[in-house]
This record gives C-alpha cells, sequence and structure tokens, in this order.
C-alpha cells in the first residue's frame, strides 16, 4: 500500500491565527490592487479587466494569411477612429501538433456614441443603439491589407455562404442551385479544411463541387483577403451591467442556501458559518488575485467562481462531516481536538482528491485553448485556495461560532454572574478549547442525548 | 450475496446499454426518416447519431447569437396617438365641442376646453374603445385627463415584446435559416428578445430583414404632382384630413422619380389586411417589384372602395413614403404591386417583411456575437485533448496509488461520463465551451467520491477489520459524506438555475445530471465491483489490492 501520509497528527489548528493573518493579507492585496486602480485617475486602468461580456465592446478573432504584426493592425484601428490606447491586441498561441494559427484577439472599447434625448434616461437612450459597430471597424481595417488590384472585387475569406450565393449568380452567371452547392462547398473547405482562411484563389477551382467553368469569372471577379474574423461578440454596456448584477445575486443567493442547508443538515449554524465564510474567502481572494494580474474576467469566469465555490464547498463538507463522525465516539474530547483529528485523518484524500482536480486543470491550461485560459486560471487559483481555506478557514471559524454559542448557553444554564467568570477567564475565544458539542449536533451524530434533555427541561 | 449480486448486475447493465441507446440511436432525425438496422449497428451511422443526439451551443457549433431590446416604450406612444385620433373622430362625430385632443405624454390624453356637461359623454365615449381599468379619469376646470395606469402600461410593453416575438419568428422561418432558437431573455420588464441561428455566419442580411418595419397602405390620392413640399403645402391648405408625402419611384433606367402628392390620411387598406406580398420579376426591363394579394376582409373594402372611385387615383404608401400612383380603372379586388425596380435579394425581403406584418416597436440589437465553424471545431479539439489528458492523468494516478482498486475507479468514471453525456441528451441540454470545461472538473469531483471510499476502506483495514467488513464499513461511512456533499452542491445549483440566466444554467444542469450519474457509478456501481471481487475470493479473502 502506497500511502502519502502515515498517521498523519500535524497541529493544523495551532497556527490558524497565522493563517488567518495570512488570508487578511491576501484579501487586503487584493483590495489595495481594486481601489489604487479605481482610484489612479487614469482612464485605462479599471479595478477589474472586465471582458465584453461585462464591460460592453467588441472581441474579434482575426486570422491572418501569414504570422500577423500586432502593431500594423493597431495603426489600421487607429485610422478608424480608434483611440489607440484603447485598443487591446493579443496573438493566440499555437496549439501542441497544430500548424500555425496566425490568430489575433482584437478587443475594442464600446463605440457607440450614447445620445441622450430629453427626458430620456441613460439606460435607455443605450438601449437604442447597436452593439455591433466594432466589428464593421475591424473589417474596414482589414480591408486595408488587401492590395489595391483588389478593389471592387468579392473577398472569398469574409464573405457569407448567403451572399457568396448571390454574387455566385450574379458575377458567375451559375443557376440558384449550382451557386448554392458551390457556396457551401467553398465554405465548407474554407473552415472545416482550412481552418477559416484560404491562402490562394487557385485553390478554390481545385474544391470538388465548384463547376469548372467559373474558373474565368472567380480570377476576374473575386479573391482570397489577407485576413478574416473567424469570431465576433459584440456587446452593449446595458447587457454588460444586467449580466454582472445577476453574476452577483446569483452568487449571494447560493451561498445563502448553502448556509442554510448545511446549518440543517448539521443541527448547528457554526458549521454553515464556518462553510460559507470559506467559500466567500476563496471568491474575494480569487478575485484580488485576478485584478492584480488583471486577467479577464467574462462569464466563463463566472462559471469557473461558481465552480469552485461548490469545490471549496465539498472539501470543507467531508472534513466537517468527519468532525460529526467523531462527536458520536469521543464525546468527551473537546470540538478544537476533534476537529484537528478530523483535518488529519482526511488529509490524505483532501491532497489526492485536490492535487488530481489540480493536475486536470493544468491540463486544461495547456491544451484548453484561448478561450478557456481565463476559465483555467480562474480555477487554478481557486483549487489552492479553497483547499487551503477548507483547512484554515473553515474550521476555526466554525470553532469561533461554536464556543460563542456554547458560553451564551452556559450563561443561560448556569446563570449570569459566573459565566462573566468564565468569560473574564479565557478571553480570546478563538483559542478556547471549550467543549462546542450541542445536544442538536450530538442528536444529528445520532447520540442519545436524554440527560441534556433533562436539563433543559430543568431550567 | 450471489442472487443480490446477480441484481446488482443486471441494474447497472440496463441503466450502461439504456444510456449508450440514448446517446448512439438514431433519435433525432428528420421527419419522414425511415430507420433501418443499419441506424443501430453500423459504426459511421452511429457516430453521426451521437453528432445529432448531443445539442452543441453556438460556440462550439458556429453561428449567431443575437439579443434584441424591443423599444417597448413606443408601443405606449402609438396607442396614445392612436386613441387621441380615435377621440378626435368619434367626438367630432356626435358634435361634442372642445378646443384640442393632446398626447400631453405617451399615456396621457388631454382634451381641452370642453363644457363640463359633456364630461360625462366624453368619459363614454373614450371607454368604447379604452379599457376602463386601464385608464384613470379625471377633469379640472374645463378638460379631461386620461392617464394610462401602471398595471396596464406594463401589459402594452409586454404584450408589444411578445408580438414582435412572434413577427421575428415568422420572418426567421420563412427566410429560411435551420433550427433558430427565439425566445423572450431575461426578466419580464427587460423587453429582450434572444434569437440564436445555427450556422448563420455573416447575420448582416438577417439584422437588417428583422429590424426592418414596412407598413404598407393604400390610400386615396390627388392625382396632382407638386415638385416641392411647400407648393403641395398651398394646395393641402390645411385640410384635416389629408396630408402630404414624399414621391420616389425607381424608374427602369435607374433614376429616380421624385415629388410630392396629396393623400389621404386614413388608409383603404393596410398591412393588416394582406394575405400574401411576393418579389416578382418585371415582365420589361430588368429588376423585380411585389407582388401583393389580400384577405377577405380587406378584398371586400377594398372591391368596394375601388367600385365607386373609378377615374380617381390611388397612392402605394410603404412607410410613409409613396411608391407608386395610378389612376382605378375599374373595379380591384384582391391584388396589387409595389413597384420600384428592386433587386431579387430585396424584392424577396420586402414581401417577407410585408407577410409577417409590421412590428409593434422598434428593436435593437444589444449583443451580438458570431462564431465562425472553424473556431468552433478549434474548441470542440482543444476541448477532448484536454479532457482525455485529464481523464489519463487521473487514471494513471488511481491505478499506480489503489492498484487494481484502481480499476474500479476507472470503470465507474467512464460510466459517469456515458450516464452524464446521455442524460444531456435526455434532457436536451446545450454543450457549449464552459460546459466541456464542467465535464472536465466533473472528472475532478467524481474521482473524489471513490478516493474517499478507498481512503476509508484502507482506514477499517488498518484498524485490523478483516477485508469484506472493511470494504462494508468503508462504504456506508463514506456514503454519508457523499450524500452530504452532493446534495449541498446540487442545492446551490438549483439556485443557479432558478436565479441564473444563459450559460450559468446551462452549467447548473450539466453539474446535476453529472452529480447524480457520480452518485450512482461511486456508491452503486464501484461498490458492485467490489462484491463481485470478494464474491470470487469466497470468504476467504484475506487481501484486497487497494
Amino acid at each position: 500500500m502506497i500511502e502519502i501520509f502515515k498517521n498523519a497528527n500535524y497541529d493544523f489548528l495551532g497556527k490558524k491565527k497565522i493563517f488567518i493573518g495570512l488570508s487578511w493579507l491576501l484579501i487586503l492585496a487584493g483590495l489595495v490592487s481594486v481601489f489604487y486602480r479605481a482610484l489612479d485617475g487614469k482612464d485605462h486602468t479599471s479595478p477589474f479587466n472586465l471582458g465584453v461580456d461585462f464591460a460592453g465592446g467588441t472581441l474579434a478573432t482575426v486570422k491572418f494569411k501569414s504570422a500577423p504584426n500586432p502593431s500594423v493592425l493597431r495603426q489600421a484601428l487607429e485610422k478608424q477612429g480608434i483611440e489607440g490606447p484603447k485598443i487591446i491586441i493579443q496573438p493566440v498561441t499555437d496549439e501542441i501538433g497544430q500548424a500555425p494559427k496566425n490568430e489575433i484577439l482584437v478587443r475594442l472599447p464600446n463605440l457607440v456614441q450614447v445620445e441622450r434625448q430629453q427626458g430620456q434616461s441613460e439606460t435607455a437612450a443605450k438601449a437604442l443603439s447597436d452593439a455591433d459597430i466594432g466589428k464593421q471597424k475591424i473589417l474596414a481595417a482589414l480591408a486595408t491589407f488587401n492590395d489595391a488590384s483588389t478593389q471592387g472585387k468579392v473577398d472569398i475569406n469574409t464573405i457569407g455562404s448567403d451572399n457568396l450565393k448571390s454574387e455566385l449568380i450574379g458575377k458567375a452567371n451559375l443557376d440558384p442551385q449550382s451557386a448554392e452547392e458551390a457556396a457551401r462547398a467553398i465554405i465548407d473547405y474554407r473552415e472545416i479544411t482550412r481552418s477559416g482562411l484560404i491562402a490562394d484563389l487557385s485553390e478554390v477551382k481545385n474544391i470538388n463541387g465548384v463547376p469548372p467553368q467559373i474558373g474565368e469569372s472567380l480570377d476576374k471577379e473575386f479573391f482570397a483577403g489577407f485576413a478574416a474574423v473567424k469570431s465576433a461578440e459584440a456587446v452593449s454596456p446595458q447587457v454588460g451591467a444586467d449580466l454582472r448584477n445577476s453574476a452577483i445575486v446569483v452568487t449571494l443567493v447560493s451561498c445563502i442556501a448553502m448556509l442554510v442547508f448545511v446549518a440543517f443538515r448539521f443541527k448547528s449554524w457554526g458549521f454553515g458559518i464556518g462553510a460559507v465564510i470559506a467559500v466567500v474567502h476563496d471568491v474575494l481572494v480569487t478575485l484580488g488575485i485576478f485584478s492584480i494580474m488583471q486577467w479577464e474576467i467574462n462569464l466563463t469566469v463566472v462559471a469557473a467562481l461558481l465552480t469552485l465555490v461548490g469545490y471549496s464547498m465539498n472539501d470543507t463538507i467531508v472534513i466537517f462531516d468527519r468532525v460529526r463522525e467523531m462527536m458520536k465516539t469521543k464525546r468527551r474530547e473537546g470540538l478544537e481536538k476533534l476537529a484537528n483529528d478530523a483535518l488529519n485523518q482526511t488529509l490524505s484524500r483532501t491532497i489526492i482528491t485536490s492535487g488530481l482536480t489540480f493536475l486536470t486543470v493544468c491540463a486544461m491550461l495547456v491544451f484548453g485553448g484561448e478561450v478557456l485560459r481565463s476559465f483555467s486560471w480562474c480555477l487554478f487559483i481557486g483549487i489552492l485556495i479553497g483547499t487551503y481555506s477548507s483547512m484554515y478557514i473553515a474550521s476555526p471559524f466554525m470553532l469561533w461560532w461554536e464556543n460563542w454559542r456554547s458560553k451564551k448557553r452556559a450563561e443561560k444554564v448556569i446563570g449570569p454572574s459566573r459565566a462573566t467568570n468564565s468569560t473574564s477567564g479565557s478571553s480570546d475565544s478563538l483559542t478556547t478549547s471549550s467543549a462546542g458539542v450541542t445536544p442538536e449536533m450530538l442528536a444529528a451524530a445520532g447520540v442519545s442525548t436524554s440527560p441534556r434533555k433533562l436539563r433543559r427541561k430543568g431550567k | 450475496m450471489n442472487k443480490n449480486l446477480r441484481t446488482r448486475g443486471i441494474i447497472i447493465a440496463i441503466v450502461t446499454i439504456g444510456c449508450l441507446v440514448i446517446l448512439f440511436g438514431p433519435w433525432n432525425k428528420p421527419k419522414g426518416y425511415a430507420k433501418g438496422a443499419s441506424d443501430f449497428f453500423s459504426p459511421a451511422k452511429l457516430k453521426q447519431n451521437l453528432g445529432e443526439n448531443i445539442r452543441l451551443g453556438l460556440d462550439l457549433k458556429g453561428g449567431t447569437h443575437l439579443v434584441m431590446q424591443v423599444q417597448a416604450d413606443e408601443a405606449i406612444t402609438a396607442m396614445t396617438n392612436n386613441n387621441v385620433q380615435k377621440g378626435k373622430d368619434d367626438l367630432k362625430k356626435d358634435g361634442i365641442q372642445y378646443s384640442d385632443i393632446k398626447a400631453a405624454a405617451p399615456g396621457l390624453i388631454v382634451v381641452e376646453n370642453a363644457n363640463p356637461a359633456d364630461h360625462d359623454k366624453i368619459r363614454e365615449k373614450f371607454f368604447t374603445f379604452m379599457p376602463e381599468d386601464g385608464w384613470d379619469y379625471s377633469t379640472s376646470d374645463n378638460s379631461v385627463t386620461f392617464r394610462l395606469t401602471n398595471r396596464y402600461a406594463n401589459q402594452i410593453r409586454k404584450d408589444a415584446t411578445e408580438q414582435a416575438k412572434t413577427i421575428i419568428e415568422q420572418r426567421i422561418n420563412q427566410f429560411g435559416v435551420a433550427e433558430p432558437t427565439v425566445q423572450l431573455r431575461g426578466r419580464e420588464e427587460d423587453h429582450q428578445i434572444l434569437l440564436q441561428m445555427p450556422g448563420v455566419d455573416n447575420p448582416e442580411r438577417v439584422k437588417e430583414l428583422l429590424k426592418t418595419d414596412a407598413r404598407l397602405e393604400i390610400r386615396a390620392a390627388n392625382g396632382q404632382r407638386f415638385a416641392t413640399v411647400e407648393e403641395a403645402n398651398v394646395s393641402l391648405a390645411g385640410d384635416a384630413n389629408k396630408e402630404v408625402l414624399p414621391y420616389k419611384e425607381k424608374q427602369a433606367d435607374g433614376t429616380l422619380d421624385t415629388g410630392f402628392y396629396i393623400v389621404d390620411k386614413l388608409p383603404v387598406i393596410d398591412g393588416g389586411d394582406l394575405r400574401e406580398a411576393r418579389g416578382v420579376p418585371n415582365q420589361q426591363g430588368f429588376g423585380f417589384y411585389v407582388a401583393f394579394s389580400l384577405k377577405p376582409g380587406g378584398s371586400e373594402k377594398f372591391g368596394a372602395w375601388t367600385e365607386s372611385n373609378i377615374g380617381n387615383y390611388l397612392a402605394v404608401v410603404l412607410n410613409n413614403e409613396i411608391r407608386s400612383v395610378a389612376v382605378v380603372r375599374n373595379k380591384i379586388t384582391d391584388s396589387g404591386q409595389i413597384e420600384g425596380n428592386f433587386t431579387q435579394q430585396q424584392a424577396e425581403d420586402l414581401g417577407l417583411v410585408l407577410r409577417s406584418g409590421a412590428l409593434p416597436a422598434k428593436v435593437t440589437y444589444i449583443e451580438e456575437r458570431t462564431v465562425g465553424p472553424s473556431l468552433g471545431a478549434d474548441s470542440i479539439r482543444q476541448g477532448i485533448v484536454a479532457s482525455i489528458v485529464g481523464l489519463g492523468i487521473v487514471v494513471l494516478f488511481m491505478l499506480f496509488y489503489y492498484k487494481l482498486s484502481g480499476v474500479n475507479a476507472f470503470v465507474a468514471l467512464v460510466l459517469n461520463l456515458v450516464i452524464l453525456l446521455a442524460g444531456m441528451a435526455l434532457f436536451g441540454a446545450t454543450l457549449t465551451l464552459p460546459g466541456i470545461a464542467g465535464v472536465i472538473l466533473l472528472i475532478g469531483m467524481a474521482v473524489d467520491s471513490n478516493v474517499l471510499i478507498f481512503e476509508r476502506i484502507r482506514e477499517e483495514l488498518h484498524a485490523g477489520k478483516i477485508v469484506s467488513s472493511a470494504v462494508d464499513t468503508g462504504f456506508n461511512k463514506a456514503l454519508v459524506t457523499i450524500i452530504d456533499t452532493h446534495v449541498t452542491t446540487i442545492v446551490s445549483s438549483a439556485f443557479l438555475y432558478i436565479f441564473g440566466t444563459g450559460p450559468v444554467r446551462g452549467f447548473a444542469v450539466t453539474l446535476t445530471i453529472g452529480l447524480l450519474a457520480n452518485l450512482f457509478t461511486a456508491v452503486y456501481v464501484s461498490r458492485t465491483m467490489f462484491f463481485w471481487v470478494l464474491s470470487r475470493g469466497g470468504r476467504k479473502s484475506e487481501t484486497l489490492s487497494i
């Protein structure tokens, strides 16, 4: 039997202050980054690097015939009247074992000029304008890369299948049916065989399904352009705000739902609060790191945040479950000792599961491509933080709440005067190791609590 | 134990075969497709079936995703103006005196300077064509005010959005987009429509087609053409029932013939009376015109009018622009045409827009995402590679760390994926790029259940229990934890589904199906395999490869 830990017995909770401090430090670092970027007065820095989903604007993947030069593209876009510093251009990394992609991601800010009419709210004014101007600008900029001889000809790389059909009817004198077949054959060849861009017009003539007689008119009326837009997303600022708000609401509501459910399952608010604080901690730290690193936050990142919430919750519940189980057999020991034992006993499982999930995320980071990059980074951070928080954040806060409760209970049962004494005896509630096992928790763990019940009846 | 084992084996076999049948069966064939035996057995056909059964999102399949904002307040403005016009006509008919009726704001009608004695009559008149519970009625001195209630205003906005959706649906269907999705999006008060068109790579024409407003009217016209608005206005001499409209007609030689005519304000027939409209090639010369025919009610109206107006002029008005003016030579009952030397595409699109009726309010595009098929193919390939690598790492580790019991985990993982995909096919859930990532992550979470169980069994073995009882206790103890973690996540997914939109919802569905599948595979299937191994060794089995 291969084992990572043999009879692990580490004092996790003894060092909790250090770790809680560390967490505060991470959260503070994030907050500093958020406020610094928000308040430095510069236009191009913002607390978070929000993607087009949330900030509005245009994001396009552009494919070129040969390795693209970002600065030339930037100049071409500036000529279209877009402010240079607001254009973000990022090359797409090549896939392992695939031909060079020659692709670039272009991100443009919101170009819609909002003109508010009298008595009209700003949202209403924003809603009046279309969102897709950016794509037209990019297409116009790309068109300048083709040489002058192509003027007036049809670019076979940027045209859609429907328009290609009409052009083939109009310019190559095909009947509607064969034009449709030829258009489909050409588009399929471009998209599937050539991955989005036909390098040379002569290739088109050899495609199966393209009638040979149109060769001449192809040369005369068509050309294969230098670049094409593979995908484009345009989002208006109004939609962005809606999406952002709904993402925040959803996360909060699902946190509250988990708080209530865990508290119900473990018959104690302490467990629910510990678990949810750990989860909120994960989200805050991850968002902080996203602000510091200026990684893009988009809808997929929200999905990743939700995943890591579920993941961290999963980790925490495994540990709490062990605590509850041990409460059945080792009632006499303090809750803190039980929690520390539970952490040790589940340590192998925690490391193996986290390690494996972490490795899968690494696979996603390496092989998942550009679109999944932000998602993968979010989980990369999230799994590290989530594992850490279920060990060092969830249990301490659960203990802190239970100790506070048992002290309050003591006040009720024993009377206020003595309870004050006991509080002054151990002022630091976080370090007390008094038993925090409540009758309800024991009942949940299947332990008979009749003596306690008697006492409660007596009070 | 043996009988128990057989029952378990049968249940697992049924689930597995059921899932495979759901995944690979020819269930999503077009209507009238004759299913043959080869649809169930030939590998190529099975692969094709799989592709048809799993619905891919637009980000993987390629296509266009559009979100439209309906300017629903416009419907209120139009309705208010309409009621003002009706009120003027009705009050005049009954000889009720007033100085003016105004739409002071959208949803606010004021009748000015009416005799207080007439107020009740005015109220009665207006409420013949306006719903009484939709408008608040009040008077002050001489004027009467009708104010739209909030509830009714919301109803109008909602109706306008619904109607816009229906019209967009009609236009899209007639345009011939395969499998479009048209649905309302977001909250009710957002008035947004989501349109997804798989395979549409260049949405410009569709977009133009959808937002085009084509209001067709045929109105009585004065046959005299004016060169300028001013001249026409002089001739109009303030007649409240008529107005001046611009005239534009493209001639066969390509030149534009322009001018102004005086026409009646009220149309003889309008777009609502249309039955058919279609682009037709011009017999002489180039280009296309749009021929239309009328519904029974419309043709009666038109027939009666033309009969009594032979020798007079009529104007075909499109969007407040006169397209052609003609003399009525005889009674026309059911058809007409819009001249204009259109291209084929223009004529077809105009016909289509006319057929589907006018939009109740303007629409704008607030979100547009177009994914070319090649990018979707890249994403699928990358997603599959990442999944296989991830799965490979997990399986290798499990085999290395848990020896033969790792095989157990491997089987459970693969079966988990099969059930997940079958569940998605069954519920029609869409697989998107974040969905693939979710699946990769589910691999990680599924393996967690196995790790929990195996670690428990190891603990029990350490404590000195015999193999069969260690397996039993291990499973029982781990089960409590597994159920707790799964139910918590399912509860939170339920909230994601209720409060989330679009991708978040899809994510919640994928996650929930995956977790349910995992409960079955990690707990039931895996345990059965342990039973099987133990039963082969009999009661004597003293070691377990774990």
